[in-house]
């Protein structure tokens, strides 16, 4: 039994002061209300609007400008898919044919039943009985990690699994964190060497599970093991949770790099005792020190 | 009630892990979130607290006014309660969406404050039979993400030691009717006794134990939990069960003894929080909303 009761205090963010050759690239950031011009010759794109015949921004992220045409990239927003980008997402609905997912975009995303691996790894067509047990493979609320294969004109996304390495997730912890945390990598799917396995979804589904073994790797993507995980590798699950949480909460980019750094910081202190705000800012002030050190 | 969706082998994790004694935010199965508790924090009432526990932020304010006391009850004020559930929280509850939660809330609350033990409501009497102090404790749940009750009970109390109500002296005017007089003094005000008043802890049965202050994603792995009110003594003022599933007698009997332990613990550090926050005075650094 714990319970640890404080009074809130005014935090600071951890100051970045990374070098000063990092602001020579410098973007031009803007919030809402601020004026990004009051030449008539520019076109009014997403995130802006007129205001007494000037330009003006009407969310906070960063102006892009291709001719005439002025927009403003939201930072804060939800996931804009892109064809290749890992995401991982919740079964919402069973159609006919596809499976409705959420990805934490604006619409939701469809994964055709002609665009997953059969168990098995059949090649065929898919005739009316796979159609009758897509319920099998995939059931509302289950987890996936798959691969955009396309973007729908409405911005909405198309979703494969067709490879071996996406498919139906089993246990583990899934985290939601903004997808503008989600740093852009070659690979999403890393084995960290701290014990666990994670998925780096392009749209800010995080989810961390128990590194598997090599015979699980023939089941074709449909085969959940309810076997209980071992009390080792749940620690350092929860750990890497909670460091995620932190990352996310004083907005570190999130990578196999940084995520380890502040895996390693954390292991002084207890798992519940991270999200604690002294904890966590201590955590996140080693792991920038390390980031900085491993750049320079 | 904001509900989220737990697939199959998301549950089974939780299970397994809670099983273990360790949840999946590194927590054992009697441990809180840490908890932010900051009263004073709006400025129209009475007495005012918002606690923020985990990602759940509850708002309580109260407000003291004059009322005509109960016919059964000449000689004792009341507490009147309502919980608004802010869409803010959760889409769920636009429009008339958080009502049926808040009355089921506020309905809890009655129940917990209904005894004779938790709050001297004599001390809220002004003369007999004519005029009392109702308090009127609004709730406003500003985010939610698990144990709504423990929040609530523990922001209650919170107001309830930082409400300060206005002294009143009775003259006897010419007619032999009473007058009343509201003091002039903002500082000349009575507070009220809180010791006695209950922390709800609410136990949810997940597998084969029993869990306090979960998350959401741990609510929807559990059919059915506990909600034991219980003051500093130990004592219970109020067991409801709620949820879908049952519960055997032998674990209903598990979980009083649990929630009894983990309630009396509860107290004393909130109320030495509580008597911190007020030594402080006005040196007292205010965060408020944008904290």
């Amino acid at each position: 039994m714990a319970s640890d009761m404080r009074l809130p205090v005014l935090r600071k963010a951890v100051s970045v002061s990374s070098a000063g050759s990092d602001r020579a690239d410098h973007k031009d950031l803007v919030v809402p209300g601020d004026v990004i011009t009051s030449d008539p010759g520019f076109m009014r794109g997403h995130g802006t609007y007129i205001d007494e015949e000037k330009l003006t921004a009407s969310v906070a992220g960063e102006v892009e400008r291709v001719d005439k045409l002025i927009c403003v990239r939201p930072i804060k927003t939800r996931f804009n898919g892109e064809v290749g980008d890992v995401v991982v997402g919740r079964i919402t609905e069973v159609q006919q044919k596809r499976w409705k997912v959420e990805t934490n975009s604006r619409l939701d995303s469809v994964l055709l039943l002609s665009s997953v691996n059969l168990p098995g790894g059949e090649l065929r067509r898919r005739s009316a009985e796979d159609e009758l047990t897509m319920r099998d493979y995939l059931q509302e609320g289950d987890l996936i990690s798959a691969e955009v294969q396309s973007v729908f004109s409405d911005g909405a996304l198309l979703l494969h699994t067709r490879s071996l390495k996406y498919g139906k997730l089993g246990q583990g912890v899934l985290v939601q964190i903004s997808p503008a945390l989600i740093k852009r990598q070659k690979t999403h799917f890393h084995n960290l060497p701290c014990g666990a396995s994670i998925i780096l979804g392009n749209n800010g589904f995080v989810w961390l599970y128990p590194t598997p073994g090599q015979q699980e790797e023939e089941a074709g993507g449909f085969y959940t093991s309810l076997e209980p995980v071992s009390l080792a590798d749940r620690e350092v699950i929860s750990r890497l949770r909670n460091c995620l949480l932190a990352l996310a909460a004083h907005k570190v980019l999130l990578y196999d790099t940084s995520i380890l750094y502040c895996y390693e910081s954390s292991l002084p202190h207890q798992v519940k005792d991270i999200l604690k705000p002294e904890v966590m800012e201590e955590i996140i002030m080693l792991t920038h020190h390390k980031l900085m050190e491993q750049e320079s | 009630m904001a509900t989220v969706q737990v697939s199959e082998a998301e549950k089974v994790y939780i299970l397994h892990g809670i099983r273990d004694d360790l949840r999946v935010d590194g927590r054992s199965c009697e441990d809180y979130r840490h908890m932010e508790i900051e009263t004073d924090v709006v400025s129209n009432t009475d007495g005012s607290a918002k606690v923020t526990l985990g990602h759940t932020v509850v708002l309580v304010g109260i407000k003291a006014e004059i009322g005509k006391p109960r016919p059964m009850v000449p000689d004792e004020g009341y507490l009147e309660f309502f919980v608004d559930c802010s869409a803010n929280a959760t889409p769920e509850f636009e429009g008339r969406g958080g009502e049926e939660l808040g009355t089921e809330l506020s309905n809890t609350l009655y129940k917990v404050f209904n005894n004779k033990r938790s709050l001297d409501m004599k001390s809220l009497c002004i003369s007999p039979g004519e005029h009392c102090w109702l308090l009127y404790v609004d709730v406003l749940l500003l985010q939610c993400d698990g144990n709504l009750y423990d929040a609530i009970s523990i922001a209650v109390k919170a107001a309830l030691f930082n409400t300060k109500i206005p002294r009143v002296h009775i003259s006897a005017d010419d007619e032999g009717g009473k007058e009343i007089e509201l003091s002039d003094d903002p500082y000349d005000c009575v507070r009220i006794n809180v010791e006695n008043v209950p922390c709800i802890v609410t136990l949810c049965k997940v597998g084969h134990r029993h869990v306090v202050d979960a998350t959401l994603q741990e609510k929807a792995c559990s059919v059915a939990s506990l909600i034991i009110s219980v003051t500093h003594k130990g004592t219970v003022t109020c067991v409801r069960k709620v949820g879908g599933g049952s519960l055997d007698p032998e674990s209903i009997f598990e979980m009083t003894e649990a929630g009894k332990r983990v309630g009396k613990a509860l107290h004393a550090p909130l109320m030495k929080l509580l008597q911190q926050e007020e030594s402080l005075g006005k040196k007292r650094q205010k965060v408020g909303f944008l904290g």
